[in-house]
């Protein structure tokens, strides 16, 4: 359902239920994870049916982000290999943030802070997933120290995650005629000449 | 609370003040481990009046029946053989919560209610607002809580609330034959421990002492031991416990923080978009784009 047939296809159906799948459990970790992590958050487990079933939830959603991530991961890691060319954007991210775009290094199908992001969200899903089963009571017993040391990795880690994801979904926002690639999966050829010159460049042939 | 002698003074994830007008003494339970002769008519009392039975296990070739704290015991005797000054020593403790002033349990509970912490001492774990977590565990110094495989709630000895609440001492302490287990307010436990460490000196264990740890902000269960110095020959009792300082960083001021950082990100790219505007696509770009593209 191409609705502009000169529209680039950025993801196919199967990428983008992946992505869906992963997000929608973030969502949803984030909610229940943030109720255990500070009092003012608590409220939060009437979502999820009360304070117990979104502990025993909460885990279950893990394993299963945590699966789909690793196919997501599968999918992109080949897309997202650092170049140069992402470390000159890299160094150059404050003018972008600034609004002006105009001097950015041309980027591939993905951009220097695009490519950051994917590999700190592998790493925080690494660290989150290891030391959520060092926490998990009902599945696990694992050494006290551990267990203490599981709950300060996976706290600290999962603000960060959360912050980081803020970022994700506001980047997308941010750039406009971003979110129907992750809808129905095409950009416009002129988002992809203004944001991805080189990724254009190689899917048109121009 | 309707109880003034249940008045609570700390309650789990609370992070408001709880009432504090009326005041209560704080009580204590004294266990003299140099008096006790290990025969569990306390543990008995124990599942007797809190309705807990454990499973009948084996016997594993000592004492130790249950060998562990378990949700329906609350409360095991720990024997030891240890060697100390050329005399073999059998030395008996009566394990269980120790109802820490400063509970790790209480700190670590991520449920509001879940532990409450009354005025006069007692740390009591309200089921029916826990959620299971075992967050409890993690925070205790003493490996006491432990969460129900039936129900996934976490159980300890309560120091029979329900029983100080009326003026009755607790069941363990009633039932103790020796007189090993005295129940009172902490002052007069602890001017009774004087006098049986004194006597304890006297015959000759010169490192007699109370077992009352400061690390914790002191115990409302609290032992006299004979050998003070070296509380870990009793079944492993810790020398200087206190919350874990990966507890206390995980619980610590840090969370607000993060807290702040969330809502500082949050609102940063809100701001961020109102101030810079959308990432739009250029007009010039659309119309260059359409130019390429014309056939
Ligand atoms: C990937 C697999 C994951 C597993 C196995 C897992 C497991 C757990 C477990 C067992 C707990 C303790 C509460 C309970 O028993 O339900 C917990 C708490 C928590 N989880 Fe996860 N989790 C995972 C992913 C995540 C993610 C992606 C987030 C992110 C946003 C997250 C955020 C949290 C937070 C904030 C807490 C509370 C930490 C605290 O008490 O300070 N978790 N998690
Ligand atoms: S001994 Fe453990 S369970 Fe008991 S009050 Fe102290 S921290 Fe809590
Ligand atoms: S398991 Fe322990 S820490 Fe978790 S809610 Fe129950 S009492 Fe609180």
């Amino acid at each position: 359902m191409i609705r502009d047939p000169k529209d680039l296809q950025r993801y196919d159906a199967g990428e983008r239920a992946n992505h869906w799948v992963v997000g929608i459990s973030f969502i949803l970790l984030a909610l229940s994870g943030l109720a255990f992590f500070h009092p003012a958050f608590f409220p939060l487990t009437q979502l999820f049916g009360g304070g117990t079933w979104a502990r025993i939830l909460h885990p279950y959603i893990g394993v299963l982000m945590a699966f789909f991530f690793v196919l997501l991961f599968l999918r992109f890691y080949r897309l997202n290999r650092m170049t140069d060319a992402d470390r000159e954007w890299l160094s150059r991210a404050k003018e972008m943030i600034d609004g002006d775009d105009h001097n950015m290094p041309e980027a591939g199908k993905y951009n220097g802070g695009q490519k950051m992001m994917f590999w700190w969200m592998t790493i925080c899903m690494v660290l989150m997933t290891v030391s959520g089963i060092f926490i998990w009571k009902a599945q696990f017993n694992v050494p006290v120290d551990l267990a203490r040391f599981g709950a300060v990795v996976h706290a600290a880690v999962g603000a960060i995650m959360i912050a980081l994801i803020m970022v994700h979904v506001y980047a997308a926002i941010w750039t406009k005629g971003t979110i129907r690639a992750m809808w129905y999966g095409t950009v416009t050829r002129a988002w992809a000449k203004q944001h991805h010159r080189a990724w254009y460049r190689q899917m048109t042939g121009k | 609370m309707a109880l003034q002698s249940l008045d609570i003074k700390q309650r789990s994830a609370t992070t408001t003040p709880a009432p504090q007008a009326r005041q209560t003494i704080e009580i204590a339970k004294l266990i003299d481990v140099s008096a006790c002769i290990g025969c569990k008519a306390c543990q008995v009392a124990c599942m007797e009046w809190n309705d807990v039975r454990d499973e009948v296990g084996s016997c594993v070739g000592v004492y130790d029946n249950p060998v562990d704290l378990t949700e329906n015991s609350w409360t095991v005797m720990r024997y030891s053989e240890v060697e100390q000054n050329g005399k073999l020593e059998w030395l008996i403790r009566k394990d269980g919560c120790m109802h820490c002033t400063d509970p790790g349990c209480l700190k670590a509970c991520p449920a509001p209610g879940a532990i409450i912490q009354y005025a006069n001492g007692i740390v009591d774990f309200h089921q029916e607002n826990c959620i299971g977590c075992g967050y409890c565990v993690t925070g205790c110094p003493f490996n006491v809580p432990r969460i129900s495989k039936k129900d996934s709630k976490a159980y300890k000895c309560t120091l029979c609330s329900d029983r100080v609440a009326v003026n009755q001492a607790p069941a363990c302490a009633k039932a103790c034959p020796t007189g090993a287990i005295q129940f009172g307010s902490k002052e007069d436990m602890k001017d009774y421990a004087e006098k049986r460490i004194a006597d304890l000196k006297e015959r000759g264990y010169d490192k007699a002492g109370l077992y009352d740890p400061a690390g914790v902000g002191g115990t409302h269960v609290m032992y006299v031991l004979h050998h003070a110095d070296k509380p870990d020959l009793y079944s492993g009792l810790p020398v200087n416990p206190s919350i874990s300082p990966l507890v206390a960083l995980w619980k610590g001021a840090a969370k607000p923080l993060a807290t702040l950082a969330l809502a500082g990100v949050a609102l940063g790219s809100l701001f961020h978009y109102v101030m810079k505007g959308p990432n739009e696509v250029s007009k010039e770009m659309e119309a260059e784009v359409e130019k390429e593209d014309a056939p």
